[in-house]
């Protein structure tokens, strides 16, 4: 009870956050609101005044044919008035509903780029991505139906009812006792299948958990000879599935053929109540197919409110999801007096840095390090030991716990992000393309590129021949993930980007991957171009790169455990000379 | 198409009398607009009590053999549809087990499981949904327009007219928007991949400060797909109106008919509000018919899929007169187990060969160490032994007989396989054992956890045999379960033992001891070890040094390290001098 409570009122408050967004439009909403009841009172006044045209039409030559008219031709309005008020609250509707999902997506985007990457990094981004894409179709589709039905529905019923009690209320009585018969078969049949469907889709979940194993490792399956055996456990449960299923769906699909009966009666008990009132002389014949036609239409909206309430139920646990991302604080908002880094001379000092991911687990406690201009720092150590955590410190991706590290003499803290990412160069591993031209890929850090610079850019990479050999050339389209590229291309088009800019300072990541020698080749090569005269860190695989590196870092498990040049560190004889030993050594 | 009539055929009877039922059932809600003109006409005309009572009874009576006749066509339809699903379900799961690893590659696992589940759900329900329904809204479309005529012509002839404008506006709306969707689902689509690759580039975005112009390429997506869904939502808002005033503008006319025909005495008051209703059951079936559309025509895309999957032929097949192990044995060259004779192997729709012109001849009983960088081909090579693959120019052999001649299960059965991913089933130790001998005994499966180096924690765990194994192995450590594939390819005492990298996660020492072990245990087996781990290979009878697809030298260790530069690289970037020599 209480846990019920609280989720009430956690959807409260998201409720209130959404109408928040939504009172954008409170002139469309409440124009909505008018149209809808505009439709509802036209609509329910049609029949009504079909009704009383069949009144005038008794019998033979018994026809007021003036009155008729008069009355169709009211018809004619009602109708079009309908039509017209329908077409403009669904058109409004979806206006409102689409731009409210607009703005809340692109609310969430904008946030995404402000989220700070130990965020990023510790959610997975497929739950991100299904926050912002599918959560929010989600919330629009409820949103839309919430917007079109519920309204509109609760209208009806209470139009019905008052129109009803105009015209007759004895027999408004037998419609109001008789149609709840009609939710009550339904709700008793859905109770009793419920049963029924979660067998079905207990062996539905017994049968995809082994399709899952024999067909997810079809492999393993023929390499023992498993087939037949697999083809026997699958048999087995695909008939239990189908005698449940048969039973599942069989019983559940009772429910439309009995709520349809049970609208029979209402029909035969309105039809047979209505004649006799008509006998008595207290309603008309008009009249009562006016109540026949109510009584069709009455059901309905029942049957649509309860599905309106699970979707809008559901809308809103999954604005919920996407609100909790766009509540998710953003890094730390730059001073306003923060400096911007130009003139950056290479000179970086790190002065006691101290850094975790989680306070638990102490990470970087104490790294000094002064880096001249046009050093070069190599970072060695085993997998997984932590030398992106330096990259992550040097960009600023993470803010350093304790100490500083400044950037020529300026501490980055109080520099613009802009600027100081601007300084450096960064050619990642992991190489991330965006989907688009070649062209656009390389002039990514400097979209106003002239076509003489781009290519100068791509020649000095290495670049510039394979480019020219694909069939578009620097026109040719790159899928997202780059596809259509080799792992070796997709690395010098990285090179390539930065070439472009090619700021004072660079971070590198030597690939471990295997590339073919020819394009291993040409890395070494771009790489070499780039770093002469700036100073670079790289996370160094390649003996010849650590060897000419004028310090290197030694890192294990996070720390950095040696710290010096290559005959520094032989000599010292510790973890760097038995890795270099046992790894490089001949 | 062809093949879900194929599988009908088996449900004849029910696929035939699930649409009459409905039909029939259809036919009495068609009386019922009658019933009530004669209420009125008859009943309140004569002030008849007991007439009116009569006809409410009728009304009642049909009703409830509506229902019955709609029960018994629910039944029907869900039987057949629900057995063509299980027999197509049960057909597809063979069919998808006699795919060679070339199909499965192409089309990949996660497709043929979708096609396995989600798929056939949905050929199910379109199935059963097409059964019940797809006759009887056009049935009742025309039903209303016949009874129509059979109360009066020319106020049916308005039926005539209507029918069709109503057709064209909801299939034209249905035809037009359809389209528009599916092009709003792929901005959607685009949308998402924008979002995701902010995601995955993040540090690159930001380290070139290009977050301002990611968020107004976001922000152009975004409006651009709310521009499409709002394109789309004007037409299909149109729907309900313009078939609201069709319907009603033809209430109107009939009206306006009937009331001259009432005046000139041919029809009666009772039979107008019945052409009024029959005008009102239409519009209901219309939209029905409609939306039943939909649905099937999802149904038939995922029946098409599936087809897809029934479509594709394994590429392995078996030739005829496929010869057993034994009459193979017979003929055979007792001395050479597997020779590799020029072989070119390249996969589905590649454009370069993964392996060219191998030749290798290993002896029985010998252990061959397969070594070289990744994607140098060194599975590809291993798994043209079984014949998971065929070669594409030159031949494998087992003892002198190429293996597209052995039966397929004779030639795996005499392999014993451990591969590269460790996976174990859900099911007891036991029964995870028994996949490499159906009836092996406790003591050759104990024999095999001894082998394999698994006995021990198996012990530990003190449940023997019966210990329990969840999907995929959760509950084992990755060296645990590698250790338990390895026993599962021992469990049948194999001739050729091929282990594809199966050691990568044991420590040193484990690794040696297991090598050790088979080599005590395993006489006259042939075995392959793919490692990229030159201690593992290094004693090995023979050592096969693959680069880019090709032999870069073949020989033991010692023979290597004098003629072939890339082994000598990869020794001396893994082991110290001293463990070198």
């Amino acid at each position: 009870m209480a846990k019920q409570k609280i989720d009430f009122g956690k959807h409260k408050s998201t409720l209130k956050r959404i109408l928040n967004y939504i009172g954008i439009y409170k002139w469309l909403v409440l124009l909505s609101l008018v149209l809808a009841g505009v439709t509802v009172a036209t609509t329910l006044y049609a029949p009504i005044l079909i009704g009383n045209g069949v009144d005038l039409i008794v019998g033979q030559d018994q026809v007021d044919f003036a009155g008729l008219f008069v009355i169709l031709r009211k018809v004619a309005i009602v109708i079009c008035i309908t039509a017209g008020a329908q077409w403009l609250m669904n058109h409004i509707n979806n206006k409102i509903t689409f731009q409210v999902v607009k703005d809340i997506r692109t609310k969430a985007f904008n946030h995404l780029e402000e989220l700070p990457l130990s965020y990023l990094d510790s959610h997975q981004d497929g739950d991100i991505i299904s926050r912002i894409i599918a959560d929010i179709d989600q919330f629009s589709d409820g949103l839309l139906m919430g917007f079109t039905q519920l309204f509109t529905g609760v209208l009806t019923i209470l139009g019905t009812l008052g129109f009803m009690l105009i015209v007759n209320p004895v027999i408004t009585l037998v419609v109001v006792l008789v149609t709840p018969l009609s939710l009550f078969v339904a709700s008793f049949i859905a109770k009793k299948t419920f049963s029924m469907f979660k067998l079905q889709s207990q062996t539905r979940g017994e049968i995809t958990s082994l399709v899952n194993e024999m067909i997810g490792n079809e492999k393993v399956v023929q390499a023992f000879g498993y087939e037949d055996e697999a083809q026997k456990r699958f048999e087995e449960i695909n008939s239990r599935l189908q005698k449940c299923s048969l039973r599942a769906i069989f019983f559940s699909s009772i429910t439309n053929p009995s709520t349809r009966f049970v609208n029979s009666m209402v029909y035969a008990s309105v039809g047979v109540v209505g004649a006799f009132a008509a006998i008595r002389g207290m309603l008309s014949v008009g009249q009562l197919s006016i109540f026949l036609s109510y009584a069709n239409q009455y059901t309905k909206p029942f049957n649509e409110i309860s599905g309106v309430v699970t979707e809008l139920q559901n809308a809103l646990a999954c604005a919920a999801r996407v609100l909790e991302l766009i509540d998710e604080p953003a890094f730390k908002a730059e001073d306003a007096d923060a400096v911007t880094l130009d003139h950056v001379d290479g000179s970086v000092t790190l002065d006691h840095v101290k850094f975790s991911y989680v306070p638990e687990v102490p990470l970087i406690e104490d790294l000094n390090l002064d880096v001249k201009p046009g050093q070069r720092i190599a970072l060695v150590g085993p997998t997984g030991c932590g030398k992106t955590t330096i990259i992550n410190l040097l960009m600023r991706f993470y803010d350093v716990n304790d100490g500083s590290i400044k950037v020529s003499g300026t501490d980055i803290r109080y520099a613009t992000r802009k600027s100081l990412r601007a300084s450096y160069g960064m050619v990642l591993q992991e190489t991330w393309l965006k989907s688009g031209t070649i062209r656009e890929n390389i002039c990514y850090g400097k979209p106003d590129a002239t076509e003489e610079e781009m290519i100068n850019a791509a020649k000095s990479a290495h670049a510039h021949s394979f480019i020219k050999r694909m069939p578009q050339g620097y026109d040719t389209v790159i899928s997202e993930d780059g596809g259509n590229l080799s792992q070796g291309q997709k690395q010098l088009l990285c090179i390539a980007r930065v070439m472009l800019c090619l700021p004072p300072m660079l971070i590198l990541d030597e690939a471990t991957s295997s590339i073919d020698t020819m394009t291993e080749i040409r890395i070494q090569k771009a790489f070499a171009t780039m770093m002469q005269g700036r100073t670079s860190f790289i996370v160094a695989h390649r003996l010849s790169t650590i060897r000419e590196a004028d310090v290197i870092l030694v890192m294990k498990d996070g720390h950095i455990i040696e710290q010096g040049n290559h005959e520094s560190l032989l000599a010292r004889n510790g973890f760097y000379a038995t890795l270099y030993n046992s790894q490089f050594a001949n | 198409m062809k093949r879900l009539l194929k599988y009908l055929k088996e449900y004849r009877r029910e696929s035939i009398l699930a649409p009459l039922f409905k039909m029939l059932e259809a036919s009495f809600e068609l009386f019922v607009p009658l019933v009530m003109a004669q209420i009125i006409d008859v009943g309140i005309r004569d002030q008849n009590g007991s007439y009116i009572v009569k006809m409410g009874g009728l009304l009642l009576l049909l009703a409830a053999i509506g229902l019955t006749c709609s029960l018994t066509a629910q039944y029907f339809a869900a039987k057949s549809a629900v057995g063509v699903s299980t027999a197509l379900r049960r057909d597809l799961f063979k069919h998808i087990g006699m795919l060679s690893y070339s199909e499965q590659d192409t089309m990949g696992t996660a497709t043929l499981i979708t096609r396995m589940t989600s798929d056939i759900n949905q050929v199910q329900s379109g199935l059963n949904l097409a059964l019940r329904l797809l006759l009887r809204s056009p049935f009742i479309v025309f039903g209303a327009m016949v009874m129509a005529f059979t109360v009066n012509v020319k106020a049916a002839l308005v039926f005539v007219v209507a029918i069709p404008a109503l057709s064209v506006v909801v299939f034209g709306i249905m035809l037009v928007s359809m389209p528009l969707y599916k092009k709003v689902q792929r901005q959607l689509d685009s949308v998402t991949r924008s979002t995701r690759e902010n995601l995955t580039g993040v540090r690159v975005i930001r380290a070139f400060n290009r977050q301002e112009d990611e968020i107004k390429n976001f922000d152009q997506e975004n409006s651009q797909l709310v521009d499409m869904q709002i394109f789309v939502g004007k037409i299909s808002a149109m729907m309900n109106p313009v078939t609201y005033v069709i319907i009603n503008g033809a209430t109107i006319v009939i009206v306006w008919i009937a009331g001259k025909q009432v005046n000139q005495g041919i029809i009666t008051q009772g039979q107008t509000v019945a052409l009024v209703n029959y005008m009102s059951q239409i519009l209901v079936e219309l939209i029905k018919m409609a939306n039943l559309i939909v649905s099937i025509s999802k149904a038939l895309a995922c029946a098409n899929r599936v087809n897809k999957v029934f479509d594709t032929e394994s590429s392995i097949k078996e030739v005829p007169n496929a010869k057993t192990a034994d009459s193979a044995k017979s003929e055979a060259n007792p001395v050479d187990a597997v020779v590799f004779n020029h072989v070119d192997f390249a996969y589905k729709n590649a454009k370069e060969d993964s392996l060219t012109d191998i030749n290798l001849t290993v002896k029985r009983g010998q252990t061959i160490g397969v070594i070289g960088g990744t994607g140098s081909g060194k599975s590809s090579l291993v798994n043209l032994i079984p014949r998971f693959y065929d070669v594409r120019q030159g031949s494998v052999s087992i003892d002198g007989v190429d293996v597209r001649e052995y039966a397929l299960k004779d030639l795996r059965n005499r392999i014993g396989v451990v591969p590269q991913k460790a996976v174990l089933f859900e099911g007891t130790l036991r029964e995870n054992m028994r996949w490499g001998k159906k009836d092996a005994t406790d003591e050759e499966i104990y024999r095999a956890l001894d082998i394999a180096q698994a006995r021990e924690f198996v012990d530990g765990k003190g449940k023997d045999l019966d210990l329990f194994i969840e999907q995929n192995g959760r509950n084992l450590s990755g060296g645990q379960r590698q250790r338990l594939t390895i026993a599962r390819a021992l469990v049948r005492n194999p001739e050729i033992l091929i282990m594809d990298d199966s050691a990568s996660a044991l420590d040193f020492a484990t690794d040696a001891k297991l090598r050790h072990a088979i080599r005590e245990n395993t006489d006259g087996m042939t075995v392959f070890i793919v490692s990229q781990r030159a201690t593992t290979i290094k004693n090995a009878d023979q050592i096969v040094v693959l680069d880019d697809g090709k032999m870069a030298g073949c020989g033991t260790h010692a023979e290597l390290l004098e003629s072939c530069e890339i082994y000598k690289e990869i020794c001396l970037s893994q082991l110290s001098k001293e463990e070198v020599k």
